[in-house]
């Protein structure tokens, strides 16, 4: 089991300031914030795609982890091709194969051979959500993957999300949409300013967020959420 | 004039020796320029500096380099090149690898910006990451080739050292269209530069139309 996942006095220039948290199996993980709180870059930080100026991240042993960016960058070949590169690189066998399951899972089955970056944003992102899944990760981590959709295809990403929670997969999601938290949300990570304001269950924070920076977040947040 | 033999040998030739040079230079140059583009290494900002210099190469300096090397008492000297084709595609090979080198370089870095993220995700790293994204905006790339093409193909120096402007064995289009000028042949010096413009604009849009339709298809 790759998890639990610790961040130990982790920095990251001025954007994280010192930061300890522990994320352990089970219960899908918000991180919720304003813009330029930090989001980001500490998810980056725990994916591995940034070292931190200091601090340590460590995870309790290797093991399968997979990342959704809010803007899905797909390579110009077919969907099924992407899918299928993703797994290639990771060593699968039959890659072709389980990349077709995928793209059944995300209801994109009918467009496989067609080229990844002509397909609509919410298809895209359907795309980049199946070649995470296809990798079968531990620990899913989505970055606003849904900053750049309409309602439509944000329900459907929801909907895959949900799925993929149900299926045991730890989900670690930044948003800034308070709904969106509710629908995922078993835990809310609060970040402002690069520290973590605050850590809660979703039931307790949104009806009494602790911190005084969460209680004016979701105050401020709720006439659109 | 048209039907002239002799005309129809010295477009083969140029041809020839400019397309092989522009191949070669695209097999070495594009990994090259990848490499340069996605690796983290010591003196790589010098290195751009350098390639990007080498865009403006002057082809009688490289013709004279690539003349000391053949002559026979250079160290390439016993492979007895000079004054041959293959001496004109090695010195056309050397003008044309670092414009495309360089234009690769840029391309790749500007679309690797893009890919970064996604790919290291993924567990793509090294030769890998610049081969994918290489592949990827091949299409763009033409542009690389055809900026070599267009240098190989309109130069006269290099090929006019190396080559000697032998009749009938190294006299190519640049070479002739400079001597007949010289020795007051004006219609066919005329005639070969309107050929050479042909074939220029030909395979220039020869490349758009694939470029273009390869956007449509990929986006």
């Amino acid at each position: 089991m790759i998890l639990p996942l610790r961040l130990e006095g982790v920095t990251y220039r001025d954007i994280i300031r010192p930061l300890s948290l522990e994320l352990t199996a089970g219960p899908s993980t918000i991180i919720l914030g304003a813009n330029g709180a930090g989001k980001s870059v500490l998810m980056r930080l725990m994916h591995g795609l940034l070292q931190p100026s200091a601090g340590s991240v460590s995870w309790s042993s290797a093991g399968r982890q997979a990342m959704v960016f809010q803007r899905p960058v797909m390579l110009r070949r077919s969907a099924l091709a992407n899918v299928a590169y993703a797994l290639e690189v990771s060593g699968t066998a039959q890659a072709e194969k389980i990349a077709m399951e995928a793209l059944h899972e995300v209801g994109l089955a009918h467009l496989a051979r067609r080229p990844a970056r002509v397909l609509s944003g919410g298809e895209q992102q359907r795309l980049a959500l199946a070649r995470a899944w296809a990798l079968h990760p531990e620990v899913l981590f989505l970055d606003e993957p849904t900053a750049n959709l309409d309602p439509g295809a944000t329900r459907e990403i929801e909907t895959l999300i949900k799925a993929f929670d149900a299926a045991g997969t730890k989900i670690v999601m930044s948003t800034h949409s308070l709904g969106q938290a509710r629908r995922l949300g078993d835990e809310v990570i609060f970040l402002h300013q690069g520290r973590v304001a605050e850590r809660a269950p979703i039931e307790r924070f949104f009806p009494q967020p602790a911190s005084p920076e969460a209680a004016t977040f979701v105050k401020g947040e709720l006439p659109w959420a | 004039m048209l039907d002239d033999p002799r005309l129809w040998q010295i477009v083969a030739l140029s041809l020839g020796v400019s397309l092989s040079a522009v191949a070669i230079a695209t097999l070495i140059g594009m990994p090259l320029g990848a490499a340069i583009a996605v690796g983290r290494f010591p003196g790589r900002q010098a290195l751009i500096v350098v390639l990007n210099a080498l865009m403006g190469l002057p082809p009688v300096v490289v013709g004279l380099f690539i003349y000391l090397l053949l002559s026979r008492a250079g160290p390439l000297g016993p492979l007895g090149l000079l004054f041959t084709p293959p001496a004109m595609v090695i010195a056309q090979t050397v003008l044309v690898l670092p414009i495309i080198a360089a234009l690769t370089r840029q391309s790749v870095e500007d679309a690797w910006r893009e890919y970064e993220e996604q790919l290291r995700s993924l567990g793509v790293h090294g030769w890998r990451g610049a081969l994918t994204v290489l592949w990827d905006i091949r299409f763009s790339l033409l542009t690389a080739v055809l900026a070599g093409l267009g240098r190989a193909s309109a130069e006269v120096g290099a090929v006019m050292i190396v080559g000697g402007n032998i009749d009938g064995v190294t006299r190519v289009m640049t070479t002739t269209i400079a001597l007949e000028t010289s020795k007051g042949d004006l219609p066919l010096a005329l005639g070969l530069g309107m050929v050479l413009m042909v074939i220029v604009l030909a395979l220039n849009a020869g490349a758009y139309l694939i470029k273009e339709a390869a956007q449509r298809r990929y986006g």
